[in-house]
């Protein structure tokens, strides 16, 4: 089993987010992703920082992939994404580029560049999925919300002959839905275009509680993702059956290296996975859930048995 | 060739006498879906079965009329067969075109019967050309909905950099989240829009009166409890008061309903080819009401568009189905944003 980190969906200064990475080049990751994914008005990093920081991390022994914008509203917005697919992809060393949206996957199969076929681009049927391995996809990300049966009838239905990777999303607060609007903005009484960049002060979102209390989602810019985290080291050794070959952790603000190392333990076989959850607990910022995994609602938490 | 069609008024149709009212009443065209998680509003007592389906098709057919069926949710691999079947019934009972969201299920539109036209639904999360053209050119749609999030600059970039035709959402209720994009549903309940065809089922939803108030849950997941002076209203969760930092609001959305009317000149100055009415879920009197007044207003537009007015009568008549719900210019509008 591979572990990734997944892309940064949070927006953190420019000095945490270079601490943040130069930290991870020495955790035992198989595969980083980088880029902004969730809004296209987080500028503090920008393409060519992250082509420092992927050579940094492939210098480090990491595989490193561009993760594209998921919501593509203006023609700037496209403007950067087509630079991110020629200058990731010029020469045969760039990384290649996480599509979150099917401009994304038009451009990218345009250049004739394999891709990794992200978890927005609701990819729920193998017919789909083919038609993605036929124009470049060599990676795909299910559906945050595909549960293991459908994961395992989608991969049973490919012809044998394809080479695909099967990457899940296995550790972190889940993005739900993308929107329009800005809620952290909201929050604020600011309008989007001039947010003050509020996201800057919530490093792991801003919680949105129930009128009774109940942590219930977490609010993160224009994503809104659940509150509690996705977490399935408890069932780590379901995964391989299945047909998971990458495990996606997504990075949160605090406690990340004891996260990795935790997974990368339940890799190697140090830990067994009923372990696992007594260790992850004190450093994950909120309780865990798993339901999606069984074809439940996101929020429901089984322990293993 | 004819010409391109301009603001054509395409009215929800979620009975076959919500699609002869919508009919009745000025629509150009109707849309409407099978009873099972086919079609976005998988909702009980709500679509067409076979023999509905065919009456609707004839009733709108011989008025000049044309019906568009949503196929717009996202098959799965144990379900398939059951979106080629649908696909293949539209295309047998001679709809005018399919409305589709998933690249899978219109390589098997495309191949299996290559004269149904296409149009890509909201729930495919086109929102720039780039993706539009993506379908377009793999699979030859016709049109392409729009998600209820681009401004109307925004949208005449799309339409300067494709040739699919555009079509818009004019009025109705409004998602705050990109269609297709959204799992709050599935995260709350296990049921999303993307496969089970509905968003806060139904079935997860509960009704209560406490001494606090009337509370309304899904899945035992307080979304809001109502004063007794308030009007309680549907559970759909992205329109509940929340608490963020000690301060309960509607943190996502404002319970308000989309309503572009005034915009009608700018869209038909960009050429937008259909506005589409929200609403499969009303009754036959309210797609009456509302395909009336919006036909009143197209009719205007293409008139004039300059001296174009959204009249006082309209926007009562609006407001009066609407049940008093506040009205937004959405996305459309750029400062919503």
């Amino acid at each position: 089993m591979k572990l990734s980190l997944g892309p940064l969906l949070y927006y953190w200064s420019r000095e945490d987010t270079l601490a943040f990475y130069e930290q991870a080049a020495a955790w035992p990751l198989d595969i980083v992703y980088l880029g902004e994914t969730v809004c296209s008005r987080r500028h503090l990093l920008r393409l060519p920082d992250y082509l420092d920081l992927a050579e940094k991390l492939s210098a480090a022994g990491k595989e490193v992939v561009l993760s594209s914008q998921t919501l593509i509203e203006s023609e700037s917005d496209l403007k950067a994404l087509r630079k991110l697919i020629a200058d990731g992809l010029e020469s045969g060393k760039r990384p290649m580029v996480e599509a979150n949206e099917w401009g994304a996957v038009r451009l990218l199969a345009q250049a004739g560049q394999p891709f990794v076929a992200g978890p927005t681009l609701n990819t729920y049927n193998p017919d789909t999925l083919a038609m993605l391995v036929e124009m470049g996809a060599s990676r795909w990300v299910p559906p945050v919300e595909m549960p293991r049966e459908m994961i395992q009838q989608m991969l049973a239905a490919l012809p044998e002959s394809i080479a695909l990777e099967t990457e899940l999303f296995g550790y972190g607060r889940l993005p739900l839905a993308f929107s329009a609007r800005c809620f952290t903005a909201r929050h604020y009484n600011l309008q989007k275009d001039d947010c003050q960049f509020r996201c800057l002060d919530h490093p792991d979102g801003l919680v949105l509680a129930s009128r009774e209390g109940e942590n219930f989602l977490a609010i993160n810019g224009i994503q809104t993702q659940s509150s509690k985290v996705m977490s399935l080291a408890h069932r780590f050794d379901e995964l391989q059956p299945a047909g998971i070959d990458v495990l996606r952790l997504s990075p949160q603000a605090r406690n990340m290296e004891r996260v990795v190392a935790t997974f990368r333990a339940l890799a190697d076989g140090d830990i067994a996975p009923a372990q696992a959850p007594a260790q992850l607990d004190r450093f994950m910022p909120a309780p865990p859930c798993d339901g999606y995994w069984l074809g439940e609602a996101g929020m429901a938490y089984h322990p293993a048995s | 060739m004819s010409n391109p069609p301009l603001l054509e008024l395409i009215c929800p149709a979620g009975s076959l006498p919500a699609l002869k009212a919508a009919v009745d009443h000025g629509a150009d065209g109707v849309y409407l879906g099978l009873k099972d998680n086919t079609n976005a509003r998988n909702f009980s007592g709500l679509n067409f079965d076979a023999k509905s389906l065919a009456d609707g098709i004839r009733y709108a057919q011989a008025k000049r009329r044309k019906v568009l069926m949503a196929l717009n949710t996202y098959p799965q691999p144990a379900t398939l067969p059951r979106w080629h079947k649908a696909v293949d019934t539209a295309a047998s009972l001679g709809v005018d075109a399919i409305i589709l969201a998933d690249p899978g299920l219109m390589a098997y539109a495309r191949k299996t019967h290559p004269q149904l036209r296409l149009h890509l639904s909201v729930q495919g999360s086109a929102t720039s050309y780039e993706a539009v053209n993506f379908y377009r050119e793999r699979f030859g749609i016709q049109r392409a909905v729009l998600p209820r999030v681009l401004s109307l600059a925004q949208v005449e970039n799309v339409i300067a950099n494709t040739d699919a035709e555009i079509e818009l959402f004019g009025f109705g209720g409004l998602c705050v989240m990109v269609e297709g994009r959204c799992l709050l549903s599935s995260y709350a309940c296990g049921d999303s829009p993307n496969t089970f065809g509905a968003c806060s089922p139904g079935h997860a939803v509960r009704w209560e009166q406490t001494p606090m108030g009337m509370e309304t849950r899904l899945n035992g997941v307080l979304i809001d409890r109502y004063a007794d002076h308030e009007k309680a209203g549907y559970p759909t969760l992205c329109k509940g008061r929340f608490e963020v930092q000690g301060e309960t609001y509607y943190a996502l959305e404002e319970p308000t309903s989309l309503n572009s009317m005034e915009m009608l000149p700018e869209m038909a100055r960009l050429g937008i080819a259909a506005i589409k009415i929200e609403g499969r879920q009303r009754s036959p009197a309210y797609v009456a009401e509302v395909t009336k007044v919006w036909r009143a207003a197209i009719d205007a537009v293409k008139k004039d568009r300059l001296t174009f007015k959204t009249q006082p009568a309209w926007s009562a008549a609006l407001a009066k189905v609407s049940e008093g719900s506040m009205n937004t210019l959405g996305a459309y509008y750029r400062p919503w944003k």
